[in-house]
């Protein structure tokens, strides 16, 4: 009888050092083999026994068959110690957790705007690339994606050269000048704000709170309907099975009611996220 | 109905304790609370324990699983499951409601494991109420303390203990007993007194008010402030709630592994959400407010309108500032005497 809340064993085959502050780590089973199957969205508990267990997204697209891949972010117990690991480490492992995003119902056959701040690419980079594996089930891709200095954006060769090759336009920005960026400068909200998309799109967006605020702000502004714009959420979390109550919001668990919620199901919740 | 004298008991528990390991509300450091029997362990005289039912299926602290990290590798090692049965005697109508509202958390897919094992282990004799407290209130959530159902009712009148099997574990667990045959009519005038003075209780709660449509218009109530100014954030209300359930998950470093275990926890701690991320309870008012929305609001707007609360008053007991879900539940639906 295996507990929901006990974990496998799984191993680090491969990590990637994107930023100062962020990693990029591949999981597979002691199998060498893919841990689970997973929707773009859906999260997953990383541990390490005597340091702790922590909820991440898994940045890499169901279609990826090898591993899972999960783009990580310093700022804490169980962060600090993935960011000292090697390659060849084992951690447990846990999930997947979560609805995940509507890639095969509600996106399909959408014009689609991903809206990512900081590590908020982490989430989002799965729905693109899943969309790129199914790029025919789209319409029009457009991906805005902040940081706060060219050195903090999550330099995946993909973004720079694969996905302009599946016709996704990528429109970057930071939040200050730097010598060599010939970019934009500025911040994510009035970026989008000046982007002025059309309002029939569909929008996807993860970043910061205060991001969040007030990108959303602006597509009121733009006239987009809340049905239009989809989020994921980040609370703390210790089961990920909707029982320690951590992640609860009004009626809803985060852990299994979201992490991924339509702008206007969000708005009849209390605002404590 | 079977019956046993009053002065036999100390041979009922024994006889209970040969079947399977029994547990009762005894007198403990001046105060009740359910304890394994022995010879000599008598129950308690008080109405109930300090410390709810709730301890024998979900406990304050539990091991989840041992791992061995050695070599740079991990071995998981799943901790052991309850596999023996046990009895729990003296169960009071309020936490018997208590299990139930457990179990649409814990028994909810996926399932947990470790309470699952501890609820099909046990059997469960309740015993009625004649003789509230001032501060019980659980005719609020419709239970009838004078009857609670489990698998056996217990009455004690002045001079028996009568007991009536309501399911087929009962009915085996009373077959092996020293008992005599009892009829019903026999607690009838026992029961007719103890519902007349529970229908009597001072503590009476309208919540009719507390419905998922109200749930923004609760939330954002004015006096969430002035009711959570004095809230010292202890938790002691969490710990003695039949059904506070939240829980936290750690690792131990033993001399060769690490335990991960489980603990109670309670969203009345500031680090009960605190992420590096940020804070998005940020003062006790937000964190008191989720406590009672929690109860009264947003679970029985996932559990069919039952409350997550039973009336057992354990509260109102404890609380070091005599603050409680009554004054709560009274100011939010509208009363001013609270």
């Amino acid at each position: 009888m295996r507990d929901p809340l006990i974990p496998v064993v799984g191993v680090v085959t491969k990590i990637q050092t994107d930023t100062p502050d962020v990693k990029t780590f591949s999981v597979v089973g002691t199998d060498g083999k893919k841990p689970f199957a997973h929707i773009p969205g859906q999260c997953a508990m990383l541990s390490m026994p005597g340091v702790g267990e922590a909820l991440f997204s898994i940045t890499s697209s169901p279609t990826q068959e090898d591993c899972l891949e999960f783009s990580i972010k310093k700022c804490g117990c169980v962060t600090d110690w993935l960011h000292s690991i090697t390659e060849g480490t084992q951690l447990t492992i846990r999930g997947p957790y979560g609805n995940g995003f509507p890639v095969d119902t509600d996106f399909r056959g959408k014009d689609l705007v991903f809206i990512a701040g900081g590590i908020g690419l982490a989430p989002l980079r799965s729905v693109i690339n899943y969309v790129r594996a199914n790029r025919a089930n789209y319409g029009a891709v457009d991906v805005v994606y902040g940081a706060r200095s060219r050195d903090d954006l999550v330099d995946y060769d993909e973004i720079t050269n694969d996905w302009a090759k599946d016709g996704i336009t990528v429109h970057l920005t930071i939040d200050r000048e730097q010598d060599g960026w010939e970019g934009h400068v500025g911040f994510v909200p009035n970026f989008v704000k000046e982007l002025a998309f059309d309002t029939s799109k569909t929008v996807i967006m993860c970043g910061p709170p205060i991001m969040i605020k007030f990108t959303l702000a602006g597509l009121m502004e733009l006239g987009f309907a809340k049905t239009n714009i989809y989020t994921t959420l980040e609370l703390r979390m210790k089961c990920a099975l909707g029982k320690c109550g951590r992640c609860n919001i009004g009626s809803k668990y985060v852990c299994k009611d979201g992490p991924v919620f339509r702008l206007d199901a969000l708005d009849e919740l209390p605002d404590e996220y | 109905m079977k019956k046993i004298e009053k002065a036999r008991l100390p041979e009922l528990f024994a006889a209970l304790n040969e079947t399977a390991a029994l547990y009762l509300p005894a007198d403990r450091d001046g105060v009740a609370a359910f304890t394994r029997w022995q010879e000599g362990v008598t129950l308690t005289e008080k109405l109930n324990t300090v410390r709810s039912a709730k301890d024998l299926f979900f406990p304050q602290v539990e091991t989840l699983a041992n791992f061995k990290t050695q070599g740079g590798t991990i071995e998981i090692e799943d901790a052991a499951r309850q596999d023996e049965d046990f009895i729990v005697f003296g169960v009071r109508a309020c936490d018997l409601r208590s299990f139930e509202i457990l179990d649409r958390v814990f028994l909810a897919e996926p399932q947990d494991t470790f309470y699952k094992a501890r609820r099909e282990h046990a059997a469960i004799i309740t015993l009625a109420c004649n003789a509230p407290e001032e501060t019980c209130f659980c005719t609020a959530f419709s239970i009838d303390a004078a009857d609670p159902q489990g698998d056996v009712t217990a009455f004690l009148t002045d001079t028996a203990l009568c007991l009536r099997a309501n399911t087929e574990k009962g009915e085996n667990l009373l077959a092996k007993l020293p008992l005599s045959d009892g009829a019903e009519s026999e607690i009838a005038a026992w029961q007719k007194q103890a519902r007349e003075t529970l229908e009597k209780l001072p503590i009476q709660l309208d919540l009719s008010g507390f419905t998922g449509e109200r749930m923004m218009e609760l939330f954002n109530h004015p006096a969430w402030q002035p009711l959570s100014e004095a809230c010292l954030g202890c938790g002691t209300c969490t710990f003695v709630c039949p059904t506070c359930q939240c829980y936290d998950v750690k690792d131990f470093k033993t001399k060769d592994g690490v335990q991960r275990f489980r603990c109670w926890d309670s969203c009345m701690y500031s680090d009960f959400t605190m992420m590096s991320a940020g804070q998005p309870r940020p003062t006790q008012k937000e964190r008191f407010r989720q406590r009672f929305m929690h109860k009264l609001v947003y679970y029985p707007m996932n559990n069919e309108g039952i409350f997550s609360c039973v009336g057992c008053g354990r509260c109102l007991q404890k609380c070091p500032i005599h603050m409680n879900i009554v004054k709560v539940a009274k100011t939010l639906g509208g009363e001013r005497d609270a």
